[in-house]
This record gives structure tokens, C-alpha cells and sequence, in this order.
């Protein structure tokens, strides 16, 4: 029970590190949606031993958007879009992996230090979440290309959803709904400015962008 | 004792005569080997017995008295330091031979033999004055000896950059031993350890930046890469194998005055023995120059040793005794253990640079079968500094690692964490430092001659060959003999990490038979191969290059492109410089590649910070007029000023 | 005894495995592919040749194979295989046979680069760097076991490390093997970081650097690195297989078993997988490092 819990909360570690070092921006969508169905089926192995319908709706709706519908969006976006597939990164792939080990160990010691009141969370959820939303951060920063940005925002989510599952335990289903449908719309919008930017000016790359201000 | 007095002295008064016998080499070399052998005896006979003796005469400076002490860190210390002087002073006869008549010998062995009398009177002093007079005189003597080839500008810079930095550190020793003094009353070392709490810290933050200075901390260690280089080969031994040491001899000394230490000092430690670690070794593998690359091993050595006793420390902290005997123990049998294969490799490259006259290692190449002697005693070093058994280094790196590998098995996370730096950090600075020696022997050693330089070079005479042989041997000596030799400095590292030898796990015993074990497997082998051959043929040819059937010597891998693909890895840190022009056209002439790596801390750092030094200091430059009368109303000024100070 | 059995057929067999991971890649090419001891008889066709040397080479090249060999045979002496325990473990031995494994690299590299040729020098170049960075993934794989088994020797950690250690540190111990797994392949110059069957001098990096030895000097580096496979086998079976019943057959068969499914496993991964490019290899290895890294945070944690 608490094994399956951690095993779930190291790939997502995982899937977070391998974000940091891949190279393909395909690749990069698959392991996104890789760790949405994880941490959508969370809910799932922390309430095994009751499942209510609500659990199971949640956990489904949360797989199919994070896992399939977000990931097709931003495929659909890239192939329209037409751009380089390489992720053009700030920060070199290996200093990103050793920077996010960093990172890890950093939000291991802030969860351990970290107590939230009337949350009886298992141990490692705290600091993957924390890890998580860390790592979310340092691809929107340390990455050149818009749909880093929205992957990153994406993981930024993920970790947030997390969060959620410590904190509360049972999260009121009308919350996450609104959470989801917030990311829904913005992965939307995003998608949607990802077409015409590049439509507009040929690449996808935000360092261009700032050409536009007056 | 009195032999080690007896020694100094020798040592001394040889000096000043050799400055007489200008010519000559033998009568500071011959009190050299006397004065060290004499010291030695003494150190060796004062260590086994495990006792301390001490010695002072009345001194009429305030403050000063000439108090000296032979305790088993002494006798430890002064160990490698006479040992390595004797042969580094028999070697020096055969290497100076080339320069006789053309430059005073004299003054090169008065300053040799002055150094090596102030390095022992560092490391037995026990007056904060009669330490900082001997520390300076040190640094003095090997200042002029750096300067030796003073007509080369680059040597004078590399000396001045030396002279600044020496003092750089010893500014912060003033300091350490001023607060000190105040707090025990006294400059002499026996109050030093009635130290108030509250000063331990900052205490032992000036030690280190003073003392690491000296050592070869990163990023102070900016003055070694220039001076080891622009010595005498057997000075440069000096100075890598043993003078940095008194850089760690007087920061274990500080420890023993400051009281039980806190985790940080450990982290601190480890930190600082990391960066200095992984640094130097990535800087040594971007050289091309094979001293300067030796130099930079040493910035990495010092690293290796200040990750164990960092380790050293987080076991006192925490009350472990295998973590700190196993940290401490790694951390002082490497100091021995780098004088001895660094003292080696120095002499080596001096054999090398003596017989071709150039230290540029892609020019070399093929030296094994001009120069077997050097040849086989350089591998052994490499072997040996990388870290591989059934050599030296292999003991002091795995008395470390087992240390941390134990730490690792603690519940605490203060203490886990470091180690697990230290693990890592070890694995990849010897991974590396096995790539960069490879490089080192490979390039200059093996293959076919590179250039000129290498196709006329000669074996090196018998007085610098015996020094290398012996020193070869001692790190095949330590590496067999290891529970032997732990034994023997077990009172030293007593005395520094409060554990007893005895109390501590046992596994040392097994990698010594390991060790022989493994040579008696190759000697097994070697005859099996042997026995296969005899009777068969064996022929030679020309070494297969894809069927091409002209292959030249320069189409050999050379230095920089052995190493090109971790310096592109390592890229951001070492930020090496190519000036190229490549081949372009159907018939391309004239293209030519080149790349330089200097030291990022003395261009991005130091320059930076000496510059805006200089542009604020510019500022004042109104103050000076140039008249006699200002200046003395400056000096009556300032007086005056101080007066209302104190009076206030 | 037991012990003794264990490292004779460790001896006898090592080179087995090679010609299992063939058979498998011809399965998988649909070629019948070489005869299974295949290994044994090149071996033997090789210890019963004369030899040639380059002019270039010196003692070095000659003694390059025979430190090697012997380096991997007294690494072999500390494995514990099977359930049965080294008589000669002590605590730090997996440093000693991690420092054997440099003394064998160092050596390789200096025979290669003795040659003198451009090929070799390429081959030792990469070698070099990538076993630098294999280096920190394999020890902090190793530090994972012994802080897990509180052992320090590899006869304690295999001994420390049973089925019921999955219940409780099963991620972490995932983490390892996945790290020791990428070693395994990389110190073994296995498909994807070397091909040990490219032809073309270029893109190798073991092969190349033993261009030039022959006879009976290469006999000694085919079966070193064969002992080599076994050894970093061993470790990874005694990780994954982690039958300790005490009962010599059934540790033993398991043992079995699983080196077997090791070959067939690399089989499978040579047959499967393209090769890295070399610039992204290294990031191979960092990820390796990582995971190490993330197990040991976890275990200390």
C-alpha cells in the first residue's frame, strides 16, 4: 500500500528527471502525459482500500485530460506548428539533471522540515510534490521554446495536484474539477497562440517574442 | 631531538657555504643529505616511540620564544618532508649539472637548503612568532627558487603571483596567531587550545584561507599552477610533494587547538575538498604543459585529502570513531602518499624536460624506449596517483571511501549527506584523474616521437635516476605494507582524531595480501604467456591503421585530442580558448588549431577583483604629490589622529 | 566449497554468456547464428597461435593483457555468487574490485595508446571518459547496497540483501539496478554505448583499442572481459535474483537463472536498441549517476 504509494512517488521523480535531460520535444510531451496518468491514478492507491465512485470519476477524468487529451493537444500543436523538434534548452541537459538532483535533495530537506497540521500525508508525497512544482519552474525558465513553456506550466500543475492530495486528503471534487478545467483552458489557449505565433512568425521560440513590445 | 636540531642546523650551515662554493653542487647537496637523513632518523625514532619531547630557549623578541616540540604530528609530518628533500637534493646535483657555468649554483642550494630547514622548523614550532618567522623564511627561499630562470618574464610573473599569494595567506595567519595570542596571553601553542567558543568559528575560517592558501585551496590555489612549473624540477618536487603539506599541517594543527569541532567544519571541509578535487583534476586534464598539469594534480591531492579530513571531522562531530580514524587516518596517509608520487612525477617530467628540453607533452611521445628508467617509475606514479592498487594512492583513497561508506550507514542526515558527496566526488575526481594520467604517460611515454625533441632524448644520469627508483618503490612499499604503515602513524592519528587505532574496524590487513595476491596473479600469467610464446613465431610490423600502410607519427592521438571529449563536457567550467584556422580550399595549406586553458579563478576572479583594487586605489592618487614635507605632515596627521583614538 | 565450486564455474562458464547474448542477437536477426561455445573455440584457436607486434609498441602493449586478466581474476575471488559467501570477503572489497576494474581500464588504455595509432588513440579517448563518469554511478550504486545491508563487504551485502528488502526498499532498489544495469552495459562495451560487433574502426571503442593484439595476448582480453561480464553480472543478478533459501541447489540454480536471463536480457537490448550517438552517451551515464544519486537520497532519507 504505502510501497505502491512510493513507488508512484519515485516515477514521478523520475519522470521529472527525465523531462530535465531529454532532448526531443515528442518525447518530452510522452513523458508529461506519462506522469499525469501516474499521478491521476494516485488517488486511486491512496484510497484503495474505499473506493467511492467519485474517487474512480476523479482518477478517470484526471488520466484521460493529463494523460491522452493535453498530450494530443500539444502534438496536434507541434506538428501544425512545424518547428524543430529539439527542445533548445538555456541550461545544458546534464547540468539540468544535476541541478534537479540538487533541487530533489533541497525539497527532501525543506518536506522534512515542513509540517503541515491535520495532514497525515505518506512521508515522500510532501517533498515530491514540492520537487515536482520546482522542476515545472525550472523548465519554464531554462527553456527556449513556447511549448516547453506549456509542458512546464503542465508539470507546475502536476505538482500542485499533488499538493492537493497531502493536504486535504479527499479533495472537494468541484476544486479539482475547476483546477482541471483552468489547465484545460489554458493548454487551449496556449495551444491555440502556439498555432498563430508560429503562423505569424514562422518559429515558436519566445526569446523572439520580445521583439513585439512598443 | 637533538638529532632533528642537529639536522637544521646542518642544513643551514651547508647552505651558507655552499653560497661560497659557487660552482659546485656537492656541498649543499652532501649537507642537504646529511642534515635530512640526520632529521629523519630523529622524526622516525620519535614517531614509533610515540612520545613527545620539547626544547625552548629564551628569545629577546616581545612575545616570541624559540619553543619547539617533536609530538607524533610532527615526527608524521617531518616524515615526508626530509625524506622527499634528501632525494629531491640528489637528484638536484644531476639536474643543475646542465646549468654549471652557466648560472651560480650556489645560491640555488642556500635557498634549497633553506627551505627545507624552515619547512622542518614549521612543522615543529610551537611559538605563534618563531611559526610566522619560519613560514616566511619558507616561502622566501622557495620564492627566490621559482624565480631561478629569472630571465624568462614568465617566470617573473609566476614568482611575483607567488609572492603576493604567500602573502595573501599570511596575512590571515597574522590575524589567526594575534587572536589567538590575546586570547591565551601568551603566542606560545601551549595556551592556544583555552580558546573561548565564540572564537572557534571565525578562527577557523582565517585558518583555512590562510593555511589554504598555502595548501592550494580552490580558488586560492591560482599562485600553483604558474610557480610549480617555473622551478627546478627536483624545487617543483619540493614544493608539490611537500611544501603545500605544511598548508595542511598547520590547518590540523589549528583543529587541535580549536576544541571539538562543529558538523559545518566538516561541510566546510568536504565542500572545499570537492571543488578543489573535481576542479583541479578537469584543469590538469585540459593541460598540455606536463608540469603545469602535474601542478594542477596537486590542487586535486589537496582536495582528496581535505575531503578526508573533512570527513575526519564529521566523525568527531558525531561521535563516530570508525568515521573519523578512517577520514583522518585516508587524509594524513595521503599527504604521505602525494609526496611520494608527486615527488616522483616532478622528478620524471624533470628527467623529461632536462633530456629534451621541452615540457610541451604534444611534441613528445615514444620516451619508454629512450628512457626506460624514467618510463617505468613515471607509470608507477600515474598508477599510483590515480588511485589504482596495488599502489599507494589506492590505500589512502580506499581508507577514505570506507569512511564514507560507513558514514553512509548512519541514521543521521548532517552526516549522510556530505558522505554521500564524498563518495561521489571521489569516484569521479579518481575516474578522471585515471583518464588524465593516461593521457599524461600515453602521450609522452608511449607511441612513436611527436616531434624533434623526443627523437634524440637520453636516459637521465644515475643521480637522478636512484631517487626516482627508491621513490617508486616506497609507493609500492605503502601499498603493500599498508597495516604496517597504519600501525606505525597510528599515534599521529591519535592525536588528531582522539581514536584509538585499536578501537577501529579491521580490514586493513586485507588489502595488503590483496595486494600481493594480485602481483603474484601476474607474475602467474605473465609466465603462462611466457611458456605460450616460446617456440612460436613472433613477428613485428607496422602498426595497423585500417589498412593504410604509411602510418605517421603525426597521426597520432596527441594530449589535447585524448582529451577533447571531457573537456567539451566539462565545458562551462574550464571555458578553454581555441584560436584555429581551419584547412579551406582543394589544396589547403597553412591551417593550424591550438587551444589554451587558463585558470578561470585567476582570470575571472582575481584579475577582476586586483583591477578594481587598482581603479579604487587610482583614486587616491591626489595623495601622492611628491614632496618630502606633505608626506611627513601625512605621517604627523595620522598620529595625531591614532592619539585622539585611544584617548578618546 | 561451496564458494570454491562457484568461482571454478564462474572461470569455466564466464565465456558462455558471450555466446548465449550472440545466439540471441541471430535469434532475433533470423540467423542460426554462431554455435553457443563459439567463445570457447576462438579461445582456443587463440592461445594456440604465435603473435605479431606493431614496432611501435613497447613492454606496455605486451603487459596491458596480463595485468588485465589478472586484475579481473583476483576481482572474480571476491564475488559472492549463488547464495555462497567469498572466503576471502572483507570489509571494503567492493572498492578493491571497483580499483581492479580502473587497474584494468588503465591498462587497456595504455596498451591501446602505445600503438601509436590514430584508431586506438580514438578508442582509448572515449574509453577513458566514459568510464569516468561509470565510475561515480557504480560506487554510489554500491554505497545504496551497503547502507541497505549495513555490510560493507559484497559477500555481507548479497548476503543482506534477500527478497523480503524488496517489500520495503523496492523503488530504491529498482533505482540501483537500473544504474548498475547501464554500468553493465557500459563497462562491458555493450550495445547502447559500444557495439561489439561494428566493423568499422570509427564508431568502436573497446574493440579498437585491441586492434593490434593478437595470439595469445588476445585470448587473455577476450576471456578477462568475458570474467568481466560475469562479475558485473553477478552483481546485478545478486540484486535482482535475491534467492538466499541457504540451500546450495536452489541459490545456486536461481543464480543460474538469472545469469542466463541477464545474457538473454543484453540480447535483447543489442537486438532492439540503435546505438547512441556519442555526444549523448554521456548523458546515458549522468542519467545512471542520477539514479544512483536519487536511490541513495532515498535510502538516507
Amino acid at each position: 500500500m504505502s510501497l505502491l504509494i512510493e513507488s508512484a512517488m519515485v516515477l514521478l521523480v523520475l519522470t521529472n528527471l527525465t523531462l530535465l535531460g531529454l532532448s526531443r520535444l515528442r518525447s518530452c510531451i510522452r513523458v508529461v502525459a506519462v506522469q499525469g496518468i501516474v499521478l491521476g491514478l494516485l488517488p486511486l492507491a491512496a484510497h484503495a482500500d474505499d473506493l467511492a465512485p467519485r474517487i474512480i470519476l476523479l482518477a478517470g477524468g484526471t488520466v484521460a485530460l493529463k494523460g491522452f487529451v493535453f498530450p494530443w493537444m500539444l502534438l496536434r500543436a507541434l506538428r501544425v506548428a512545424n518547428v524543430r523538434h529539439e527542445v533548445e534548452p538555456i541550461v545544458g541537459y546534464t547540468l539540468s539533471i544535476v541541478i534537479g538532483i540538487a533541487g530533489f535533495g533541497m525539497s527532501l530537506w525543506v518536506g522534512s522540515r515542513l509540517t503541515i497540521p491535520g495532514a497525515a500525508a505518506p512521508p515522500l508525497v510532501l517533498p515530491v510534490a514540492l520537487f515536482t512544482i520546482l522542476v515545472g519552474l525550472f523548465v519554464i525558465v531554462s527553456r527556449r521554446k513556447a511549448l516547453t513553456q506549456v509542458l512546464g506550466y503542465l508539470v507546475l500543475e502536476n505538482g500542485m495536484y499533488a499538493f492537493g492530495i497531502v493536504l486535504v486528503g479527499e479533495i472537494p471534487m468541484l476544486v479539482e474539477l475547476g483546477v482541471l478545467l483552468d489547465v484545460f483552458v489554458a493548454v487551449l489557449v496556449m495551444g491555440i497562440a502556439i498555432y498563430h505565433i508560429s503562423r505569424e512568425y514562422d518559429h515558436i521560440d519566445v526569446d523572439e517574442l520580445d521583439a513585439l513590445r512598443g | 631531538m637533538n638529532l632533528l636540531l642537529f639536522g637544521i642546523t646542518l642544513l643551514v650551515a651547508g647552505g651558507s657555504a655552499a653560497l661560497l662554493a659557487r660552482r659546485s653542487s656537492w656541498l649543499g647537496a652532501g649537507s642537504a643529505v646529511l642534515g635530512c637523513a640526520a632529521g629523519l632518523i630523529g622524526a622516525v625514532r620519535a614517531l614509533a616511540a610515540g612520545a613527545s619531547e620539547s626544547w625552548r630557549l629564551a628569545w629577546e623578541i616581545p612575545g616570541g620564544s624559540f619553543a619547539v616540540e617533536l609530538d607524533a604530528l610532527s615526527a608524521f609530518f617531518l616524515i615526508p618532508i626530509l625524506g622527499l628533500s634528501a632525494l629531491a637534493a640528489i637528484y638536484g646535483v644531476g639536474y643543475l649539472d646542465s646549468w654549471r657555468g652557466k648560472k651560480a649554483l650556489g645560491p640555488v642550494w642556500f635557498f634549497t637548503n633553506t627551505l627545507i630547514a624552515s619547512m622542518a622548523m614549521v612543522v615543529i614550532a610551537r611559538n605563534g612568532l618563531l611559526f610566522l618567522v619560519a613560514w616566511e623564511v619558507m616561502a622566501l627561499a622557495s620564492f627566490f627558487l621559482v624565480g631561478f630562470e629569472h630571465e624568462k618574464p614568465a617566470v617573473r610573473e609566476a614568482a611575483w603571483v607567488y609572492f603576493v599569494a604567500g602573502h595573501f595567506g599570511t596575512a590571515f595567519l597574522i590575524v589567526f596567531f594575534l587572536l589567538l595570542g590575546r586570547e591565551a596571553g601568551s603566542l606560545d601553542f601551549e595556551g592556544f587550545d583555552r580558546v573561548a567558543p565564540a572564537m572557534s568559528a571565525p578562527l577557523f575560517l582565517m585558518a583555512l584561507v590562510g593555511f589554504g592558501t598555502k595548501a592550494g585551496f580552490m580558488p586560492l590555489h591560482v599562485w600553483l599552477p604558474d610557480a610549480h612549473p617555473a622551478a627546478p624540477s627536483h624545487v617543483s618536487a619540493l614544493m608539490s610533494g611537500v611544501m603545500i603539506k605544511t598548508g595542511i599541517y598547520g590547518l590540523v594543527r589549528a583543529l587541535t587547538f580549536l576544541g571539538a569541532p562543529p558538523p559545518w567544519w566538516g561541510w566546510t571541509l568536504i565542500g572545499v575538498g570537492l571543488v578543489s578535487g573535481v576542479l583541479g583534476v578537469l584543469f590538469a586534464l585540459a593541460q598540455h604543459d606536463l608540469k603545469r598539469l602535474l601542478a594542477y594534480h596537486s590542487v586535486e591531492n589537496i582536495g582528496i585529502i581535505a575531503l578526508g579530513a573533512g570527513v575526519g571531522v564529521l566523525g568527531q562531530a558525531a561521535g563516530s570513531p570508525a568515521l573519523a580514524f578512517f577520514g583522518w587516518a585516508g587524509a594524513l596517509l595521503h599527504v604521505v602518499n602525494h609526496a611520494l608520487f608527486k615527488g616522483l612525477l616532478f622528478l620524471g617530467a624533470g628527467s623529461v624536460l632536462h633530456a629534451t628540453g621541452t615540457r610541451e607533452m604534444d611534441h613528445l611521445g615514444g620516451l619508454l624506449k629512450r628512457m626506460p628508467v624514467t618510463g617505468v617509475t613515471f607509470l608507477i606514479g600515474a598508477a599510483a596517483i590515480s588511485g589504482l592498487p596495488p599502489l599507494n594512492g589506492f590505500v589512502s583513497e580506499f581508507l577514505i571511501l570506507l569512511g564514507a561508506f560507513s558514514g553512509a550507514c548512519s541514521k543521521s542526515a548532517s552526516t549522510a549527506v556530505p558522505v554521500l558527496v564524498t563518495i561521489g566526488g571521489l569516484a569521479l575526481i579518481s575516474g578522471l584523474a585515471a583518464a588524465c594520467f593516461t593521457k599524461a604517460f600515453g602521450v609522452v611515454f608511449l607511441g612513436e616521437p611527436r616531434g624533434e625533441h623526443a627523437h634524440h632524448a637520453h636516459e637521465a644520469g644515475l643521480a637522478m635516476r636512484i631517487p626516482m627508483v627508491l621513490l617508486a618503490a616506497a609507493c609500492f612499499a605503502v601499498g603493500l605494507l599498508a597495516p604496517a604503515v597504519l600501525r606505525f602513524m597510528a599515534p599521529a592519528v591519535k592525536q588528531v582524531s582522539g581514536v584509538d587505532f585499536a578501537g577501529s574496524p579491521s580490514s586493513r590487513p586485507a588489502i595488503a595480501w590483496g595486494a600481493a595476491a594480485f602481483l603474484t596473479v601476474v607474475g602467474g600469467l605473465a609466465l603462462v604467456r611466457r611458456r605460450l610464446l616460446a617456440g612460436r613465431t613472433v613477428g613485428e610490423t607496422v602498426t595497423w591503421d585500417c589498412g593504410y600502410a604509411r602510418p605517421g607519427p603525426r597521426m597520432q592521438y596527441t594530449s589535447s585530442s585524448f582529451a577533447q571529449p571531457l573537456t567539451d563536457l566539462f565545458a562551462t567550467f574550464l571555458r578553454t580558448r581555441r584560436t584555429q584556422s581551419p584547412p579551406s580550399g582543394y589544396f589547403p595549406r597553412n591551417a593550424s588549431y591550438a587551444t589554451e586553458t587558463p585558470d578561470v579563478c585567476r582570470e575571472g576572479l582575481f584579475r577582476n577583483a586586483f583591477l578594481g583594487g587598482a581603479w579604487v586605489l587610482g583614486k587616491l592618487g591626489w595623495l601622492q604629490q611628491g614632496r618630502v614635507h606633505l608626506y611627513v605632515l601625512y605621517i604627523a596627521l595620522t598620529l595625531l589622529a591614532l592619539l585622539m583614538w585611544s584617548l578618546r | 566449497m561451496r564458494w570454491g565450486i562457484q568461482a571454478a564455474l564462474g572461470m569455466l562458464l564466464a565465456p558462455l554468456l558471450l555466446g548465449v547474448i550472440t545466439r540471441t542477437k541471430a535469434f532475433f536477426a533470423g540467423r542460426c547464428g554462431a554455435p553457443l561455445l563459439q567463445p570457447y573455440y576462438d579461445l582456443a584457436k587463440l592461445l594456440g597461435k604465435g603473435a605479431v607486434y606493431s614496432r611501435t609498441t613497447s613492454w606496455v602493449f605486451r603487459a596491458g593483457p596480463v595485468v588485465g586478466l589478472a586484475a579481473m581474476l583476483m576481482a572474480l575471488a571476491f564475488m559472492p555468487a549463488g547464495g555462497a559467501v567469498s572466503p576471502f570477503a572483507f570489509a571494503g572489497d567492493m572498492l578493491f574490485v571497483a580499483g581492479l576494474l580502473g587497474l584494468t581500464r588503465f591498462f587497456t588504455i595504455l596498451a591501446a595508446l602505445d600503438t601509436g595509432s590514430a584508431f586506438e588513440g580514438m578508442g582509448a579517448s572515449r574509453e577513458a571518459q566514459f568510464s569516468a563518469l561509470a565510475e561515480p554511478a557504480l560506487l554510489l550504486g554500491l554505497a545504496v547496497l551497503a547502507k541497505q545491508s549495513g555490510e560493507l563487504s559484497l559477500s555481507g551485502v548479497m548476503q543482506g540483501i534477500s527478497a523480503s528488502s524488496w517489500g520495503v526498499v523496492g523503488p530504491e532498489l529498482v533505482l540501483v539496478s537500473a544504474a548498475l544495469l547501464i554500468v553493465f552495459l557500459t563497462e562491458n562495451a555493450r550495445i547502447p554505448v559500444d557495439d561489439p560487433n561494428t566493423h568499422l574502426e570509427l564508431t568502436m571503442i573497446h574493440e579498437v583499442m585491441v586492434l593490434d593484439h593478437g595470439g595469445p595476448d588476445f585470448a587473455f582480453i577476450l576471456y578477462g572481459s568475458a570474467i568481466k561480464l560475469w562479475i558485473l553480472g553477478t552483481l546485478l543478478v545478486g540484486l535482482l535474483v535475491p534467492v538466499r533459501t541457504g540451500n546450495a541447489w536452489i541459490d545456486g540454480g536461481a543464480f543460474a537463472g538469472g545469469m542466463l536471463a541477464l545474457s538473454v536480457t543484453t540480447g535483447v537490448i543489442e537486438s532492439t536498441m540503435a546505438r547512441l550517438r556519442l555526444v549523448r552517451v554521456p548523458h546515458l551515464l549522468v542519467g545512471a549517476i542520477a539514479l544512483s544519486t536519487l536511490a541513495l537520497i532515498l535510502v538516507l532519507r
